[in-house]
């Protein structure tokens, strides 16, 4: 069993509430997803964790606002949610950047309304955050899937958001890449105090990145359970607290952790 | 092993690979002289008599009066084929309810033939030049009208919710990101419909106007049976036609539309 630690004080950023999601196609209804019920603190690091298809990117999507949830509502600085809004951006897989954009491009792409001086000092601010001087004049093509993940990164860092939603990010990564994308994404997240809401498929990252893990069931989705992972960072992966908890989250899901 | 053996590619060949897109023009015109020459085919003029009457046009004016004349109606036609159509298709895509309504129309008047709209041109605007582009037009738009919107739908939702996430206005997105999304999909549907505009422009021209490759056609068969002018208009029409698919090529070459078109990309790199 996993000790359940009680909550971190702190102000209440996001809270869903009794949130179901139904699909209605010609033939019949599918529910994917069943009274989601979850409190997110400001500048917590909440993971999403779920098998392929279980529904937790359409929760990301509708805390998001490119959704409407069939009935239960998404409160965001206590104000309902009612569609997207540049305080809290959606990071996709690298498909998100515009390939028709240089690197510089997409990261001032929500930039329009600033005076151009100022635009041109934040997109070399976050150019040089995510590590891509030199590239500025690159078109997405020209680079590698990291690359591409950090400018989308870094697009969504230079406007300035409260909460970042993240949606599988480092999936299309090597195994590599994605070791140091979690890295350099942990880093931003302390020197920028964001909320993150992380959803992913795989325990070893939640349990690397996240204050909080929720553990959710197949579809339709719930929450089975909420993991508070009390490591210090920078965590150390083979320490017997961190193999505790992942090897917890393995069991919860049913899943023996041998091959 | 040695060198060859492994990089069968490598091996010097004795015709650099930028002079094969010549090799089969050549052939044409040596088997088509040889034809000619000894298998005595009637009614057809050489290779060299054609190159004479084409000759004997750019001396006595008439090669640019007839390029001009042709290119003249064809770009009028098209113009107005493309700020019609792209917006057209664009809109139907855009308004699902709009294009639901209207598709099966576009798609029942697309596959008649610029030809059958010759009697109704000259009927609605008399004989001359503005029937011509009315052709020309008619022949173009509705591929224009498709092929833009299936550029809106293969625009990716992840890009219109990006878009969206980043607070922009319905006009901005439509500018910053429906427009760079959709232009190199539009772009192979400008240049098909180029092709196609050029492809009609014989038929445009039969309609008793005085000028233009299609009336030089016409003209050489009825006043005199000249055929080596009338296999140089062919050759003349094949030509230019050949130069403006290379120069819609090149502007899909552009770094911004690049990625568009990867493979090519790849190719070229």
């Amino acid at each position: 069993m996993i000790p359940v630690r009680e909550p971190l004080p702190g102000r209440t950023k996001l809270e869903i509430r009794g949130l179901h999601m139904t699909f209605r196609t010609e033939e019949n209804d599918v529910a994917v997803l069943e009274d989601i019920a979850l409190g997110v603190r400001e500048g917590e690091f909440v993971c999403i964790l779920g098998p392929s298809g279980c529904g937790k990117s359409t929760l990301l999507n509708i805390v998001a606002g490119f959704l409407t949830p069939t009935s239960g509502s998404v409160r965001i600085d206590g104000e309902e949610v009612r569609g997207p809004d540049p305080r809290r951006i959606f990071v996709f897989q690298e498909r998100g950047v515009f390939p028709w954009l240089t690197v510089e491009g997409n990261i001032g792409f929500g930039l329009g309304r600033l005076p151009p001086g100022e635009r041109e000092r934040r997109i070399a601010h976050y150019v040089r955050l995510v590590g891509l001087e030199g590239f500025e004049k690159a078109y997405p093509h020209e680079l590698s899937g990291g690359m591409k993940q950090r400018v989308e990164v870094a697009r969504a860092l230079a406007v300035d958001p409260d909460v970042l939603f993240l949606d599988e990010p480092f999936g299309a990564l090597d195994s590599i890449t994605r070791l140091v994308m979690r890295g350099e994404l942990l880093r931003i997240w302390q020197a920028e105090q964001k909320t993150i809401l992380f959803v992913t498929h795989d325990i070893e990252e939640s349990v690397q990145l996240a204050d909080r893990v929720v553990v959710m069931t197949a579809r339709p989705a719930r929450i089975r359970r909420i993991v508070p992972i009390d490591l210090p960072h920078p965590r150390d992966l083979s320490s017997r607290r961190y193999l505790e908890l992942r090897d917890g989250i393995f069991e919860e899901i049913g899943l023996a952790h041998k091959i | 092993m040695n060198a060859k053996e492994t990089r069968p590619t490598s091996r010097t060949r004795w015709l650099p690979s930028r002079f094969l897109p010549f090799t089969g023009v050549v052939a044409l015109l040596v088997a088509w002289d040889l034809a000619i020459r000894f298998g005595r085919v009637p009614l057809l003029p050489g290779p060299l008599a054609v190159a004479r009457a084409i000759a004997e046009l750019a001396q006595k004016g008439f090669l640019l009066k007839h390029v001009v004349a042709s290119l003249f109606r064809v770009t009028w036609g098209y113009l107005l084929a493309v700020s019609i159509g792209v917006p057209l298709g664009i809109l139907l895509a855009w308004y699902r309810r709009g294009g639901l309504a209207l598709a099966p129309l576009v798609e029942i008047v697309r596959p008649i033939s610029a030809l059958a709209w010759i009697p109704l041109a000259i009927l609605w605007f008399g004989v001359g030049d503005l029937s011509s582009v009315f052709i020309i037009f008619v022949a173009s738009v509705f591929p224009l009208t498709i092929a833009a919107m299936s550029a809106v739908g293969g625009v990716s939702s992840i890009h219109w919710n990006a878009g969206r996430n980043f607070g922009l206005s319905a006009a901005q997105i439509a500018r910053q990101v429906l427009l760079p999304a959709i232009l190199p999909r539009l772009l192979v549907g400008l240049r098909l419909a180029l092709g196609i505009a050029w492809l009609v422009v014989v038929a445009a021209e039969m309609i008793a106007v005085n000028s233009g490759l299609g009336f030089l056609i016409i003209d050489a068969r009825n006043a005199g049976n000249r055929y080596d002018l009338v296999v140089a208009g062919m050759v003349l029409i094949g030509t230019i036609g050949l130069a403006l698919d290379a120069a819609m090529r090149r502007i899909e070459r552009l770094p911004a539309l690049r990625w568009g078109y990867a493979d090519s990309a790849r190719e070229a790199a």
